[in-house]
């Protein structure tokens, strides 16, 4: 947890990305501040994920520029000295996928040691104890030696969330962590999270469709429409002051 | 008997025909395999025996072609070792978008899958030395006088290098295709976490991947133990001589070249199938308990697995247990360390327990 200059973790200035001749992100600007919870929704296609997906160069975006936790770095040909800034900014920027994505060949807790210990060159035997640490702070301290396959889906995305949370990230980016459950655990994984925000006041940016947990837990939300926020304010404002006719179209489906 | 007397008049006798397969119906499937193996063993052995071998030649030098083994499974084991690493080196080009490990790569699979081995063998046999003492002539000032010696090499070492080359290229396709296999939300877990591509690669892509790969290099070197009778074709040092070579020239010194071939394919045979056997505990043991990560897409999915669950009367029958097709879910198979409880996959053939 390092710099906390001006209180913006996550900082995104005017964002485009392509794919092809497809025009997914139409120049974003976002400002995360320390602590703060941001719900980003909108329809499929709409570029939430692909936000996300720039933050942390797993898509290299075409125009802008990128700042978390004052690491900055603008968008261009990826040389070696900026390879090493994207890797550094991925450790302090955390990311749980739709798909979990945990290493089957892992146990739970080797899923969760593996940052630490390969990334950050912490010695096993050191890094064992806070990892067990958040297991538990997820609630699966006792699945820390099963292996991914005989966890259910919800247990599975709770083992992600602590892999991410062991490199002591400054934010932590969840694309649609409950979009790949069934109905009856994504209870669980929203609960995790909920207790990340309230108990931990982690900085954490949400793509998700479930409103409740928008109403309930965020700070901000963002309404993204055709590559661009078209509506952001507090979950107050977005659910009972709605602005724009497609927004109002897109809560009235989902709700 | 006790049959025969309590069968209604009305049932007709079954005819001949239809009791030679009710009799058939009771033999395992591998029994009869066995008996058809036995019967093609008779007509070899017939032969064998018509074309009147010099048997007692054969038994009197079967050992010195077989110590040829030696040198056989010593050429395979280092060419397989060399393709291994060049296999891994050419996939990783294959996969990079760095022009010159493409490019390199590219070049190294298209040019020793597009020449025959035997012509591959000849190159760096003959032509290579000979292309290095043309240079040693043309350059003296910049080359050393040593240049051309350290290109001349031994038949041996030749084998070595050039089946691994050959089979380095072919097994470049294979590692490829083992690494496209683990899914691309892997190698963006490994790039969230901040990793290098050393690291992403050693802890989470390649070990993955190294589940699809050891299966068929296995085959390949196999097939290498048997490509190194091409060795012989260049002549061999007296001190390692692989078994083609002994049997071929103790053959034409005693004019018994029938009976050398014979023992040379036995020997090598011989050697295959106790390989093959290993090979097979091998791919059962690498493919044990291994079931998807996540519930993902359907090409993510595991193959069917056939599941034995509980075990049921047992007396005297092969059948082990109820055989039942898994769901496309991941399936509770206790592979791993925690030893589930009644579910154990069935790795035997599915007819052993029909």
């Amino acid at each position: 947890m390092s710099v906390s200059s001006g209180g913006a973790v996550v900082r995104v200035e005017n964002l485009h990305k392509s794919f092809g001749d497809l025009e997914v992100l139409k120049g974003i600007d976002m400002e995360v501040e320390r602590g703060e919870v941001v719900v980003i929704f909108g329809r499929s296609g709409s570029g939430k994920s692909t936000l996300l997906r720039c933050i942390n160069f797993l898509e290299e975006p075409t125009m802008g520029t990128i700042e978390v936790s004052g690491q900055r770095i603008e968008v261009g040909h990826r040389i070696r000295s900026k390879r090493d800034q994207i890797r550094e900014l991925r450790t302090r920027c955390g990311m749980v996928f739709q798909q979990f994505n945990l290493f089957p060949h892992m146990t739970a807790i080797e899923n969760v040691m593996e940052g630490p210990v390969t990334v950050k060159g912490v010695d096993p035997e050191r890094a064992r104890p806070p990892a067990i640490e958040v297991l538990a702070k997820v609630g699966l301290a006792d699945k820390a030696n099963e292996y991914p396959i005989r966890l259910s889906g919800g247990q599975q995305q709770r083992v992600a969330i602590a892999r991410a949370l062991a490199m002591e990230p400054d934010v932590i980016m969840f694309d649609e962590p409950t979009s790949a459950l069934d109905p009856e655990l994504i209870g669980e994984v929203l609960a995790v999270m909920k207790a990340l925000a309230v108990e931990m006041h982690m900085t954490m940016m949400v793509v998700t469709h479930e409103m409740g947990f928008a109403r309930e837990v965020a700070n901000r939300m963002a309404f993204f429409h055709e590559g661009r926020i078209l509506e952001e304010g507090t979950p107050d404002q977005v659910f009972n002051e709605t602005r724009f006719p497609e927004t109002q179209r897109f809560l009235k489906a989902v709700l | 008997m006790g049959t025969e007397a309590t069968r209604s008049p009305l049932v007709p006798l079954p005819r001949r025909r239809d009791r030679l397969a009710l009799a058939s119906a009771g033999v395992s499937f591998r029994v009869k395999v066995a008996l058809v193996w036995v019967a093609i063993f008779a007509v070899l052995g017939f032969l064998f025996w018509s074309a009147s071998f010099d048997n007692p030649w054969i038994r009197q030098h079967i050992s010195f072609i077989a110590s040829g083994l030696t040198w056989t499974l010593v050429m395979a084991a280092g060419g397989i070792v060399l393709a291994i690493v060049l296999a891994l080196v050419g996939a990783l080009g294959r996969l990079s978008r760095n022009p010159l490990a493409y490019g390199v790569s590219g070049f190294y699979t298209s040019f020793f899958r597009g020449t025959p081995l035997i012509v591959q063998l000849f190159l760096f046999y003959l032509a290579m030395p000979q292309t290095a003492q043309n240079l040693v002539d043309k350059f003296p000032n910049f080359l050393p006088t040593s240049f051309d010696s350290f290109f001349t090499w031994s038949s041996f070492q030749v084998g070595i290098v050039v089946l691994g080359l050959n089979y380095g290229a072919y097994m470049t396709e294979i590692f490829r295709a083992g690494i496209q296999s683990v899914s691309h939300g892997q190698a963006e877990a490994a790039d969230a976490l901040g990793m290098t591509y050393r690291q992403k690669m050693r802890r989470v892509v390649l070990p993955q991947a190294f589940r699809v790969i050891i299966p068929p290099t296995g085959n390949e070197f196999i097939a290498m133990m048997k490509d190194t009778a091409l060795i012989s074709i260049l002549g061999q040092g007296i001190e390692k001589m692989e078994l083609f070579r002994r049997a071929q020239l103790l053959g034409n010194a005693d004019v018994r070249p029938t009976e050398a071939l014979v023992t040379a394919a036995a020997l090598y045979w011989a050697l295959t199938v106790v390989f093959t056997f290993f090979q097979t505990r091998l791919e059962r043991r690498v493919s044990r308990g291994y079931v998807r990560a996540a519930p993902g897409t359907p090409k993510d999915r595991a193959p069917r697995k056939r599941i034995v669950t509980g075990t049921a009367g047992g007396g005297g029958h092969a059948a082990g247990g109820y055989v039942l097709d898994a769901p496309d879910e991941p399936v509770d198979v206790g592979g791993h360390a925690h030893g589930g409880a009644l579910l154990t996959p069935l790795e035997e053939p599915p007819e052993e327990t029909s």
